[in-house]
């Protein structure tokens, strides 16, 4: 137990480390860019990993908050009724889209996500009068939280840690609660779960209400990274790529969303600099993990270090014979 | 779906176990990454750094990757040099998306320290940056059209030498209705603000002069066939479209199989000469307004076109053209400042006052909000006059000198009116 708090610390420290050991105010940036992706795909992962619900429309969600906050802000609000306004338009929005989708599971779960990203992408690029249309809204200030001016390059990355680090204790919490177990039930035996008393629908709705609450968050801090929305960033790629983002580096790990992030946002940005086909190098290491680690880059990893340890020990036949006896 | 992928049970008994050496391998493992890339310090005699956003990936690769074939040309004819200074050239792919132009352009001025930026490509990534590239106070020309950044929002640290939305419409409206003779015309562009804002100006232009619009068309940006679009047209003596990309090759083919014959009338995307090769008969008769025509036999231009043909063994279109007319402009102003660039507001300065006679598109000066006054040519496409081995060829007809954005109307007037928008100007009863 204490092992692991020194890991969890150690782990903060080298984070708040990060603006220090880079310097350099593009790669701080990057890595602001890296946590509030994982924010957004911790968010997803709640849905497809604990859940096994996998949605296509999430962009549509985190847009909304999105571009709640850039529309008030432009229409000259403050910064805290932009967040909390477009925190509640999100949930608003999230129980919507659950209420709907939840309808159904698998396939057709997909399909009714896709559609309802869609409505929101095809009501943020026409309804021009609120949103501007492709031309997208401008948000000319990030707030200033206790004072401390979020400009520059390094107060923004210490805000997005702040937020990222509550997202994942929150995420943390979730998943050890018992309700986080109630939830992974009603993924792998939703029937038993339901002959056992529990409301299977009621379960993946707040799990639902979760995810569009994190979902929400990442979307705000995005408006405020980029100082600018348009209609692009609620689109299907965005969607299927924070699907990707969960499902490389591992469903259902409270690590894996946060590597698959990082995996994403550094191929998208930092080898796109050296790669014009970085496209292919994406594309070539999803076929990697898919073949080698199916269940994602954290799980994988973990069952390689596995191996490489075991094997290293001394073979008993007696434990080969228990191992294969295993189911 | 992704049940089958995991094997949940095993993942829950060593998930616990290995969670802080995956914390730690995490937090190591983002610090590895994001390690530092050395960049040179900035030295007295250090190039001049050009940056180019352009789009190398997805659906709007083919006029990116024109826009560097532009920019290298010139800089091959130039041996890398410009006002008598080594030039840099740093490339970045913005992957044709608001949030993707956003982090290369951080990356262009934070990271590489460039002195100007080329591009980007469309206006919705232009818009994105734009507030970026005014507080960074870096030079920026760019292709994107979005009327509005020369306009009613202008950018000090803008420059645009192609042309805004509107600009080529608003003579193309004219021609229209005084050499064409139309009357009644329906238009049909793309349903995002570059086709209302060329419509608009085209709308304006031709009902000053007498002509109507009939009715407005908006299929979606995607649009997998313009049939259905084509057979709306009627009671009209003419068309105008208003396309990009490879949109225009596809809407002329529908409209020819549609069996239509009223003249076409199109601006610079929907006649643009990168896409010569790729028309067919049925776009024979098309009229086009644009900034840019490979027929113009000018030394500049001939040089321009030779150039590309012997790089790339392309027919450049306007994209590589203003890309080229671009470097002019800023060799030109740098060459104004000695090869200083160190003090950007000097620097733009020089930039806005650059005055060439001899670009690839003809003459080029700037207005004071940084927009092009320039030649537009209205052509029309036939086989007359075909050169480097094409079939068909856009003919220039007339030329309209000295085009500002405003066309004929005086700058307060124009300002007075909202942004060219899918309503406005309204339709009218005709």
């Amino acid at each position: 137990m204490t092992g692991r708090r020194i890991g969890v610390a150690v782990a903060i420290l080298a984070l708040i480390a990060v603006p220090f050991v880079i310097g350099e105010v593009y790669y701080v940036n990057i890595a602001s860019q890296i946590l509030l992706y994982a924010i957004f795909a911790l968010g997803l992962n709640v849905l497809v990993g604990y859940a096994g619900l996998v949605s296509l429309g999430h962009a549509g969600l985190f847009g909304v908050a999105a571009y709640v906050t850039a529309y008030l802000l432009a229409a000259g609000y403050g910064h805290l009724v932009a967040i909390l306004a477009a925190i509640a338009a999100g949930l608003v929005v999230t129980a919507g889209f659950a209420a709907l989708a939840l309808r159904a599971t698998g396939i057709s779960f997909i399909m009714i996500s896709l559609a309802l990203g869609e409505i929101i992408w095809g009501l943020a690029y026409r309804w021009i009068s609120l949103t501007n249309g492709d031309n997208g809204i401008s948000v000319a200030t990030r707030p200033a939280p206790f004072g401390l001016p979020l400009t520059s390059a390094r107060g923004f990355y210490d805000a997005t840690l702040v937020v990222f680090l509550v997202a994942v204790a929150a995420c943390a919490i979730f998943v050890r609660s018992p309700f986080g177990a109630a939830l992974c039930g009603t993924r792998d035996q939703p029937r038993r779960m339901n002959t056992l008393g529990y409301h299977v629908w009621m379960i993946r709705f707040w799990a639902f209400m979760f995810s569009g609450l994190l979902t929400s968050v990442a979307g705000i801090l995005f408006v405020y990274y980029n100082e600018f929305i348009s209609p692009q960033a609620l689109a299907l790629t965005a969607s299927a790529e924070g699907l990707l983002m969960v499902i490389s580096g591992g469903a259902g790990t409270l690590l894996g969303p946060v590597i698959g992030a990082a995996l994403v946002v550094i191929v998208k940005n930092v080898v796109s600099a050296y790669v014009t086909r970085w496209n292919f190098v994406l594309g070539a290491i999803f076929v990697l993990i898919v073949v080698f680690m199916p269940e994602g880059l954290v799980p994988g990893s973990v069952r390689f270090w596995r191996w490489v340890t075991a094997s290293r020990r001394p073979r008993v036949a007696a434990t080969v014979v228990e191992r294969e006896s295993r189911p | 779906m992704f049940r089958k992928l995991t094997p949940r049970k095993e993942n829950l008994a060593f998930r616990k176990m290995t969670r802080r050496a995956l914390l730690a391998g995490t937090a190591a493992g983002t610090a590895a990454a994001l390690a530092r890339f050395p960049t040179p310090a900035i030295a007295q005699a250090a190039p001049f750094k050009l940056g180019l956003l352009t789009v190398k990936t997805g659906p709007l690769a083919q006029g990116g990757i024109q826009m560097e074939q532009g920019v290298l040309t010139y800089l091959k004819e130039t041996n890398y040099t410009m006002g008598g200074r080594k030039v840099d050239l740093v490339s970045a792919d913005t992957g044709g998306n608001p949030a993707g132009t956003k982090t290369k352009a951080q990356e262009l001025i934070e990271r590489d320290k460039v002195d100007a930026i080329l591009g980007p490509l469309a206006a919705f990534e232009l818009l994105a940056i734009t507030d970026y590239i005014r507080e960074q106070k870096t030079p920026t020309l760019s292709v994107a059209g979005a009327d509005d950044l020369t306009q009613r929002r202008p950018n000090p640290y803008f420059l645009r030498a192609a042309a805004a939305s509107s600009q080529a419409m608003q003579p193309m409206g004219h021609y229209a209705a005084t050499e064409m003779k139309l009357k009644r015309v329906v238009t049909i562009s793309e349903d995002f603000a570059f086709g209302y804002e060329q419509m608009g100006g085209f709308q304006s232009a031709f009902q000053q002069d007498g002509g109507c619009i009939v009715s407005k068309l908006w299929p979606p940006l995607v649009t997998p066939d313009y049939t259905p679009y084509a057979a709306q047209i009627s009671d009209c003596d003419g068309v105008c479209q208003g396309f990009a990309g490879s949109n225009p090759l596809r809407f002329m083919k529908a409209y020819a199989n549609t069996g239509l014959k009223y003249p076409v009338v199109t601006g610079e995307t929907g006649g643009d000469d990168a896409l010569l090769k790729s028309f067919g008969e049925e776009a024979i008769g098309l009229i086009s307004c644009t900034p840019y025509t490979v027929d113009l036999d000018t030394a500049g231009n001939n040089r321009f076109v030779e150039g590309m043909l012997k790089n790339y063994d392309t027919i450049p279109g306007q994209y590589a053209a203003i890309m080229y007319v671009s470097c002019q402009v800023i060799a030109a102003g740098l060459q104004a400042v000695g090869g200083d660039a160190s003090d950007k507001e000097k620097f733009m300065a020089a930039l806005r006052a650059v005055s060439l006679t001899d670009t690839p598109r003809g003459p080029v000066k700037f207005d004071h909000f940084g927009n092009i006054v320039g030649t537009f040519y209205v052509r029309r496409l036939g086989t007359e006059g075909a050169k480097y081995g094409l079939k068909l060829w856009n003919k220039t007809i007339k030329t309209y000198e000295n085009v500002s954005q405003f066309w004929t109307w005086p700058e307060q007037e124009f300002l007075a009116h909202p942004v060219y928008s899918r309503d406005y100007p309204p339709l009218t009863k005709c």
